[in-house]
């Protein structure tokens, strides 16, 4: 069995779940397909057992109603232990990052994180996945007795290839869990002040990386973004800085956007950055470094020094 | 308060991506290696906490040799001491093995809070600091961007994807993944470093390592979109770029 672990939030199941199971099926080759779900209410049940999965299997227990690691492995450590899957699939969520290496450690199973491919057998699988920050992409082979976890990285499947089909059966399993065993106490999750600006709705993007090298040097980019009548953003760490304010921030900690027109200057392309921006329709990027992962994402790459290339394009708009 | 803080030491980002011969690893001899720039923030809130609570701060890192760089630069920013467990299949080593290879000479120690950057800059499976939790006994917490110390306990906030937080208390000890720009980094002063010299190193040989995960290969990405290359001068690059996203892309 192919075990996918759905995730939920705020009462709807993630997309990347979904991309998850999209996964499960193109790798299935007649090998049943399950969907976990701890702490679901019915309308996701319904929803999850359309998904063409052979079955759901749904637990509740009044100490899964909100999210905590010790909770979520100690129900996970059961649930495979009952459904004894050969493969389990996760999306490579903030919330998987949080309970699954010790899952993993807990079971002394192999672990595979952050995964963009998978090939072979359930017998001997070959997963591919980014390492040193995406200038090298690894084939790695899980080690050891199963069951093999593997997190899959969002937004690499598209959760629209999803076949559904009739209706699966929800069969319900029940865990064993003291209030001791969870020693986290969560509080209700919340926003900062609302965000000042929305970046999903902006048609062109100007963003900024390390590149930029220093907090006056964001003048050079300003004037860029005033030219193409577009917002100003940044990669994370120029927020980490403090140099713009984080709601400009784009990436998996920040927002993510499809514009007509994103412009990268000084991003070296960090799957974190990646995944908030691959969607724009016309990436451009200028980096000194011609080995950069961004302009594997990008529709245009300039290699050079931003600082002379970005005001020779201000002064190539302001004539054209 | 007695805390560790587990770093690692990484390629410099500079550093120009070449494989082994084998084609299984990075060509060592090639790379030049820094601090992992999360674990940099894991070591400043250690010894921001340390000197709000008073303790020591011990810095862990599990590598070979080479890795010993990274630990005295922890120690000129501040650290008390150190314990550098020692094994050259370190290098190259899974999150899982490191978190073991790790918690053997963790075990005996007895922290009370054990940090640890988000991932590593190399690899970057972000496994070794929750599975460290789970060697430790420890509860954990990760991509934490705020700790509040309470009398055995620690309130944290953690970081959810899109702009989302929350609080969440747990018993010490306990071990905390902590998010880049939780802090402003401090940085080795000479006369830190000068101190740094004769802070104790603890070596630790590991038992035998058990991989997780083997790497079958390693190599430069090959380009899924066909990336338009402009080249030419400045002024050059600059007006081809501006054509084409005129009468091309019909981006402007």
């Amino acid at each position: 069995m192919i075990l996918i672990i759905a995730e939920h939030q705020r009462g709807s199941i993630t997309r990347a779940t979904w991309e998850a199971v999209a996964s499960a099926q193109v790798l299935a080759a007649g090998e049943p397909i399950g969907i976990a779900v701890l702490g679901a209410n019915a309308p996701l049940l319904a929803e999850l057992s359309a998904a063409g999965v052979g079955e759901v299997l749904s637990v509740e227990h009044p100490l899964l109603e909100s999210y905590t690691s010790d909770g979520w492995v100690r129900a996970l450590q059961q649930v495979l232990a009952q459904a004894t899957p050969r493969l389990v699939l996760l999306p490579h969520s903030y919330q998987t990052r949080d309970f699954v290496p010790r899952l993993a450690a807990r079971l002394d199973a192999p672990l595979v994180t952050d995964a963009v491919g998978l090939e072979g057998t359930l017998d001997a699988l070959v997963i591919t996945r980014p390492m040193f920050q995406g200038k090298l992409v690894a084939r790695v082979k899980p080690v050891g007795p199963g069951p093999v976890l593997v997190s899959l990285q969002i937004g690499v499947v598209r959760a629209e290839t999803l076949q559904r089909s009739s209706v699966a059966p929800v069969r319900s399993l029940s865990v064993a869990l003291e209030p001791s065993d969870i020693r986290q106490r969560p509080e209700p999750p919340f926003q900062e002040a609302k965000q000042a600006v929305d970046l999903s709705q902006a048609e062109r993007i100007v963003s900024v990386g390390r590149g930029i090298k220093t907090r006056e040097n964001l003048a050079v980019a300003e004037r860029l973004a005033v030219a193409l009548r577009a917002e100003l953003a940044a990669s994370r760490p120029i927020c980490d800085n403090g140099w713009l304010p984080m709601d400009r921030q784009i990436g998996s900690s920040g927002q993510t956007v499809a514009p007509r027109l994103y412009v990268a200057l000084g991003i070296s392309g960090a799957i974190q950055h990646l995944v908030g921006m691959k969607g724009a329709r016309t990436i451009v990027a200028i980096n000194k470094d011609a080995d950069a992962p961004i302009f594997e994402v990008a529709d245009y790459g300039i290699v050079g020094d931003l600082f002379e290339v970005v005001p020779a394009i201000v002064s190539a708009l302001q004539q054209s | 308060m007695k805390i560790a803080v587990c770093v690692k030491q990484v390629p410099t980002r500079e550093w120009q991506p070449r494989v082994n011969e084998a084609g299984t690893w990075i060509r060592e001899q090639d790379a030049s290696f820094e601090l992992n720039e999360p674990d940099a923030y894991a070591l400043e809130e250690g010894l921001r906490l340390r000197e709000a609570h008073g303790g020591e701060v011990v810095v862990c890192a599990a590598g070979p040799a080479r890795v010993q760089q990274v630990l005295r630069e922890a120690l000129a920013r501040g650290a008390d001491r150190a314990i550098h467990v020692e094994d050259a299949a370190l290098a190259s080593a899974d999150g899982l093995a490191t978190a073991r290879a790790l918690a053997q000479a963790m075990a005996g120690e007895a922290f009370d809070l054990v940090l640890t950057g988000l991932q590593s800059d190399d690899q970057g499976h972000g496994v070794t600091g929750v599975a460290l939790a789970e060697y430790l006994g420890m509860p954990h917490s990760t991509i934490i961007m705020e700790v509040a110390v309470q009398e055995d306990s620690l309130r944290v906030k953690r970081e959810l994807e899109g702009g989302w937080f929350q609080w969440v208390t747990m018993p010490l000890p306990a071990l905390l993944t902590i998010q880049s720009g939780i802090n402003q980094l401090r940085y080795a002063t000479l006369k830190g470093i000068m101190a740094a010299k004769k802070k104790e190193i603890r070596r630790v040989a590991p038992a035998a390592l058990v991989p997780a995960i083997e790497i079958a290969s390693l190599a430069v990405p090959t380009r899924s979109k066909q990336t338009q290359m402009i080249a030419g001068s400045p002024s050059e690059a600059a007006t081809e770029l501006v054509r084409r996203l005129r009468d091309e892309a019909r981006a402007l």
